[in-house]
């Protein structure tokens, strides 16, 4: 099957596809984390060492993960947006930052809760934990700094420049704790070798990665179609989108 | 040469550029990036000398004495090459434990030990229930009946 792909580069025929996919992801975002946090809350044994106080992984994982993920995915439609100069990359990488941004504070405030109880503290500037806040400042940054420019194609121009730049911070976080001498414990799981975690734990894991990929994406399918309704107002086919009576 | 390879041919040179830059930066502050220094670190006296430092490492096991009818314990902190003893006056966390990884900020006192006022237990980065870990232990101390470690982590 060929799907010619430069067709949903235009907003006409973006816009229902990502109505659709967005209550896809939707009810795929419901079911995995349900079925995540049960296996996670309940199925999953208890830690050796740290007690209950471990499942917190469950939520700190997943988001952490995705707000190192969603800034790529961000700055990747940003070198689009630059490079080819189109509407709708721009739109992507606009729709993703207040995801992105909830994402880093959801792993950076998940973090602190599992700090006190496991090593004592909330928060220590380690460099793991300092550069995941710096993600979340640059994710606020490009929120403010669209925020700051009132004609939409400069401000794209400008979020995307900001987006590329701060992506040489996502392999500093990830390899910081390889790096440096961190509080922070090593990766648990990689790609490379065998997971350092019990098998029922990494299940409860995954399906609960797999829920927030799910939230994540339908939350900015569902953002961009808003965004797309805000910027393109002017073309016919949103007019009669909106409009009371529209012929939907 | 098309305008738009000529615009990601400025992307890729822009975070070429941006990404050697901050290589450089995070080499040339790399001795301030690190969160804690080793034993062997503090003997070769290569730690700040006015200011409080970290210094991390294993709990040695059998060192840790707590005195009667106060708060003050000591132990010692081991890289397995070099060994410092601590002295610290407060509530440890709760995973504080000899053999596991442990933080300790303060300073060098005069009677040549180091003297805590924070102490941070560091995790490692392996989870598993109970019954894995006395898997593990029931393994170590008999290793003519070893089962491998990955299958004892996924019981």
């Amino acid at each position: 099957m060929i799907v010619n792909w430069y067709r949903y580069s235009s907003p006409i025929s973006f816009y229902p596809l990502a109505g659709r996919l967005a209550r896809v992801f939707g009810v795929l975002a419901v079911v995995f984390t349900l079925a995540g946090l049960y296996i996670g809350l309940i199925v999953a044994p208890t830690d050796a060492t740290q007690g209950d106080a471990y499942r917190i992984i469950f939520l700190h994982v997943p988001t952490a993960w995705m707000a190192m993920f969603i800034y790529l995915v961000m700055a990747f439609w940003s070198a689009l947006a630059l490079g080819f100069n189109t509407r709708l990359s721009a739109m992507m990488a606009q729709a993703l930052a207040p995801t992105g941004a909830l994402m880093a504070a959801l792993a950076l405030w998940s973090g602190a809760f599992w700090g006190r109880p496991t090593w004592g503290t909330y928060w220590a500037w380690d460099a793991r934990m300092t550069s995941t806040l710096i993600l979340l400042f640059l994710y606020l940054g490009i929120i403010a700094l669209r925020n700051a420019i009132d004609d939409p194609r400069r401000a794209d121009r400008a979020c995307a420049l900001l987006a590329l730049v701060g992506a040489v911070n996502v392999p500093i976080i990830y390899f910081s704790v390889q790096w440096w001498n961190t509080l922070h414990q090593g990766s648990s799981i990689s790609l490379t070798a065998a997971p350092k975690m019990a098998m029922t734990m990494l299940e409860g894991l995954l399906v609960m990665t797999a829920g927030v990929w799910s939230y994540c994406i339908a939350v900015t399918l569902a953002r961009v179609r808003a965004i797309i309704v805000e910027r393109e107002r002017g073309a016919g086919w949103v007019a009669s989108l909106i409009a009371p009576q529209g012929a939907r | 040469m098309k305008a738009r390879y000529r615009r990601f041919a400025w992307i890729g040179l822009g975070l070429a550029a941006v990404g050697i830059a901050v290589a450089l930066v995070l080499s040339a502050f790399r001795s301030n990036l690190v969160f804690f220094f080793t034993p062997s670190q503090v003997v070769a006296h290569e730690v700040p000398q006015s200011r409080p430092f970290r210094v991390g490492g294993l709990v040695e096991a059998g060192s840790l004495t707590r005195e009667p009818n106060s708060l003050t314990v000591r132990f010692r902190v081991t890289d397995t090459a070099k060994t410092i003893p601590v002295t610290y006056t407060g509530l440890l966390p709760d995973l504080f434990k000899e053999g596991k990884g442990v933080v300790a900020q303060g300073r060098m006192g005069p009677d040549g030990a180091f003297h805590a006022t924070e102490v941070l237990a560091k995790h490692d980065e392996n989870y598993m229930p109970p019954e894995a870990r006395s898997a593990i232990e029931q393994a170590q101390k008999g290793p003519e009946t070893m089962p491998s470690l990955h299958e004892a982590r996924a019981r």
